[in-house]
């Protein structure tokens, strides 16, 4: 047991983009196995996370969970019309820990660390994108205590407070134009920031009319993340631009909206050993207007300010889920999902080249004993090419689009455990 | 133990899988259509060459169009393309050792022109080779079918161009020879610049003195090119005779190719930067002198008869300047015989109690005792007009005072001093530029024609840069001269402002390869101009 939790222990929250925008949705082993369905699953202490008021209904006293996942993406892009080729290659290490403990019948106590967010991509430095993105790493971990109350024998809210802490790391080059370069690399920014903090919540409720129906809802609320004095470096600034003020390191300050997400779901008991569910989220991305960055005089007022153009749109994603408990030592999952991109067209930016997506997934539990088993699960997601551009960069008083043919892939194996008593 | 090995498992298969792959390679659609470039050769002059910045450099040499090209053909099929080494530039300076200077750059320190600081390296030590990019800087049509082009003993005659001397195979050999030591499947040609635009109008249709009006031959009809001076116009029937020569040379071995037309005057920085009257008002009342000049000018107004205008500098325009027209009849003895007597009537007509007595009497003076060096000065000048075109160098000399311009005002140069020939192309040398390029281009498109070659209208397309060339990328570029780093990146012409910089020789470069995939079929990537280059920029000098 102890081999298997460190080697599970792997990095902390560098995760990769891969479900709509910069939201990475993993945070369960047996619930992603199952398409990442769980507002209205209560299968483990898996469920502080997806849908808090689940807690109540959990059949052991003491429930705990802890899994990772390495997540592969790859994302290949390409312009015919000059002759581009570029890619790149990311491995990230989302992970999740939940414990719920029953304090009695109808007050159940619960603790989630989670990380719902992540985007390392990196592109070689100086390609054709540079000018939008050359490598950007942000993630975010989520603390979450929760409660969840009984209420009758059907039905149950919960919810709790959430803590966000959270690090960005992004360089790009400041310009196409080959005169703001040294020797062929071009000048470019590295924004920083890390220990970024916020507050949210979440709240929801489960209600089950029946032994076999399950109907929940969750509601997370959004997240500012504000980056205050965060540290811009320029680098390879030539020497005849070197007292240009807009090139001069400094601090900054940028908000990242982590947006808001309702799920809606139900699960439905086929039979004692089978059971289906079905999730239906909404993420409120169009809080993503804009990245806006903006770059600070010693004596913290404005000096100038980079402002780019989002327009993330309001998203659904689609989850099908099932469950077949075989026998005493294995239980198998399987799961389907359709995720729709939030970037509009035009607005493809390659720091998040994700358009719409359909995610496979599949799982086993093996039950050790009792008390304790050890969940593996899949997930492949697999993207159409899509042709799509940014067209809101200028240069020049220009405006400059960047575009191509982009063609993304994702797998990823996670493992876990769970125990309870 | 059995899930570590499930766990590594995984990992390595999750490396290897999940491989994405495009419906179609981004290559998958390009080729060369009914064109073979497995042989390309370029011919033409500096443009050719890869010249800018006022010389060819090692660095610039690689954005010269040919290059730009052949980095596409080799896409399809296109076979290895060379270009005169320049391997002997070390430090990347550009200019033949003992001849010309070094490439232009911007000082940012005095946010200025200069030479880049250091010696050229280039020498002229025989390659002795066939290129595939045969262009020669400064050769006009005509010689690149000159034996003997590149013998060095023939440079100091005027006989020969040091930078074939640098690659001529023999001393006896052609350009066009030369090229087609290369067996061409596919050729571009680009020459006449030189015959009209890069000599005789660049130097404002003068000869080598500065002063001597440079002949036009289709004018006078000589069609022999040994008679010619280094400025003067080509006759167009030797031009026409001299390219369909090249053309069926080109073509002998099936060869198919692009052919351009010769640009014209207005789309090139070198002749639109400096405005026809760029003189303001502020600078003139501000010059100690100026209460002398204005009388001048007022006295000239009469001597000529209205040919000279008076000083205006109370309307808010800025002033044109005054220069010499070598094609005005002159009436040097009418001023030099009025002088004495507008004089005189301002000595007998002024009161003494006049505030302006001293001034006007100490002027009255300076007529009488310079009446015949204002008959010779001024027996051709007249003011310049929006019909007027001043070269770029101008700027340097308008309106620069000589230390000794107390003791003698007549020498500020479109002041007091009338400008050149060489620094302005008069409105009658312009039609002669133009009519001339007509001709010439009107040949080019026929010979063309008669072979079903592609035609790259550079003309039409560097026309469209006054009033602004909208590229693929919406990028929208003008014929603008060099004005700052916050424009830089709209900027096609180098800083010699005659050569496109590396982005506009990438802008060119697509135009053929768009005429290129319409001609023949082709399928070729572009370049993308925004990346490349454009003004050199160094911190000091």
């Amino acid at each position: 047991m102890r081999k298997l939790l460190s080697l599970t222990l792997l990095a902390l929250a560098g995760s990769t983009a891969f479900a709509g925008g910069y939201r990475v949705s993993i945070q369960g082993q047996k619930q992603l196995a199952m398409g990442h369905t769980g507002v209205a699953v209560v299968n483990s202490a898996e469920v502080a996370f997806f849908n808090p008021a689940g807690m109540a209904y959990l059949d052991k006293k003491f429930n705990f969970s802890f899994g990772g996942n390495a997540l592969f993406a790859k994302t290949k892009f390409q312009n015919s019309q000059y002759n581009w080729q570029a890619s790149t290659e990311n491995l990230g290490t989302p992970f999740s820990l939940y414990a719920t403990y029953k304090v009695n019948k109808w007050f159940t106590a619960g603790l989630a660390v989670y990380t719902p967010y992540g985007s390392s991509v990196e592109w070689d430095q100086d390609w054709q994108g540079a000018h939008l993105v050359n490598n950007i790493d942000l993630s975010a971990i989520f603390v979450q205590p929760s409660v969840s109350i009984r209420v009758g024998e059907h039905f149950s809210v919960g919810g709790g407070p959430i803590f966000a802490t959270g690090s960005v790391n992004f360089n790009r080059n400041v310009a196409i134009n080959p005169l703001l370069s040294v020797n062929g690399s071009g000048t470019d920014v590295t924004l920083d920031a890390k220990g970024i903090t916020a507050w949210g919540y979440t709240a929801g409720f489960m209600f089950n009319p029946s032994k076999k129906l399950r109907i929940g809802m969750n509601y997370r609320s959004e997240i500012i993340m504000e980056a205050r004095d965060g540290d811009a470096n320029f680098n390879d600034v030539p020497a005849f631009a070197s007292t240009t003020p807009t090139l001069q390191n400094t601090t900054f300050n940028s908000d990242l909206p982590l947006p808001a997400e309702l799920t809606v779901g139900l699960s439905y008991k086929i039979t004692d050993k089978w059971l289906f569910a079905f999730d239906y989220n909404r993420a409120m991305w169009s809080v993503y207007k804009a990245l806006n960055v903006d770059f600070l005089n010693s004596d913290g007022t404005i000096r100038n300010s980079s402002n780019n153009a989002r327009n993330y749109k309001n998203s659904s994603t689609y989850r099908l889920g099932t469950q077949y408990v075989a026998n005493d030592k294995f239980t198998f999952r399987a799961g389907w999902y359709f995720d729709e991109s939030p970037v509009q067209d035009g607005y493809f930016a390659p720091e998040t080249p994700r358009n719409d997506s359909m995610g496979y997934t599949g799982g086993l539990t093996y039950k050790v004993n009792s008390k304790l088993g050890v969940d593996f699960s899949f997930l492949y997601l697999h993207f159409d090419e899509v042709d799509n551009s940014y067209n809101h960069y200028q240069e020049n008083g220009n405006t400059l689009p960047f575009g191509g043919t982009y063609k993304s892939s994702v797998f990823s194996p996670g493992i876990g455990i769970t125990y309870g008593f | 133990m059995k899930n570590k090995f499930i766990y590594l498992a995984i990992v390595a298969v999750g490396f290897a899988s999940c491989e994405p792959e495009f419906d179609n390679a981004v290559d998958a659609n390009y080729s060369s259509g009914e064109a073979d470039f497995s042989s390309y050769v370029a011919i033409g002059n500096s443009l050719t060459a890869g010249y800018m910045d006022g010389t060819v450099s090692r660095v610039g040499q690689t954005y010269s169009y040919p290059n730009l090209l052949a980095q596409q053909f080799a896409l399809v099929g296109g076979g290895a393309f060379t270009q005169p080494s320049y391997e002997d530039d070390v430090n990347n300076l550009g200019g033949i050792q003992g001849l010309t200077g070094t490439r232009l750059v911007i000082n940012a320190s005095v946010n200025g022109v200069q030479p880049i600081a250091g010696s050229p390296t280039i020498t002229l030590a025989p390659q002795a080779m066939a290129y595939n990019n045969m262009g020669v800087p400064s050769a006009k049509s005509f010689h690149l079918r000159l034996p003997g082009y590149g013998n060095l003993a023939g440079v100091a005659l005027g006989l020969a161009n040091p930078y074939f001397v640098r690659h001529a195979t023999t001393t006896t050999a052609t350009v066009i020879g030369d090229a087609m030591i290369k067996n061409p499947t596919f050729f571009t040609n680009w020459i006449g610049g030189n015959d009209v635009l890069l000599s005789y109008a660049t130097s404002g249709g003068a000869k080598a003195d500065g002063m001597t009006p440079a002949v036009d031959h289709n004018a006078t009809g000589f069609i022999n090119p040994l008679a010619y001076g280094g400025n003067d116009i080509t006759n167009s029937d030797l031009f026409e005779d001299t390219y369909t020569n090249l053309i069926n040379t080109l073509t002998n071995g099936g060869a198919k190719g692009v052919v351009c037309t010769i640009p014209s005057v207005t789309s090139i920085p070198y002749f639109t930067t400096i405005p026809y009257n760029p003189v303001s008002d502020q600078a003139l009342t501000a010059n100690p002198n100026i209460g002398l000049i204005t009388s001048l000018y007022q006295f000239l107004s009469d001597a000529t008869n209205s040919r000279i205008a008076p000083l205006n500098l109370t309307d808010g325009q800025p002033n044109p300047v005054i220069i010499n027209d070598v094609d005005l009849v002159s009436i040097s003895n009418q001023i030099s015989n009025i002088a004495p007597i507008y004089a005189n009537t301002i000595i007998n007509t002024t009161p003494t109690t006049d505030p302006q007595y001293a001034l006007k009497i100490t002027f009255a003076n300076f007529l009488i005792n310079n009446a015949n060096t204002l008959g010779v000065l001024y027996g051709k000048a007249r003011q310049s007009t929006s019909s007027d075109l001043l070269v770029l160098p101008s700027r340097s000399v308008i309106g620069v005072d000589p230390a000794d311009s107390a003791a003698n005002p007549l020498d500020v140069p479109g002041i007091t001093e009338p400008m050149a020939n060489k620094w302005v192309l008069t409105a009658t040398e312009k039609t002669k530029v133009a009519n001339a390029t007509a001709a010439y281009n009107a040949s080019i498109r026929s010979i063309a024609a008669t072979k079903n070659l592609a035609v790259a209208d550079m003309n039409s397309i560097m026309t469209q840069l006054v009033s602004g060339l909208r590229i693929e990328t919406g990028q929208v570029y003008t014929a603008n001269y060099f004005s700052g780093s916050t424009t830089e990146g709209l900027v096609l012409f180098s800083l010699d402002g005659v050569h496109p910089n590396a982005r506009g020789y990438a802008v060119i470069t697509n135009e053929i390869i768009k005429v290129i995939n319409a001609h023949y079929k082709s399928n070729l990537p572009l370049h993308n101009p925004s990346y490349f280059p454009g003004i050199n920029i160094v911190g000091s000098n």
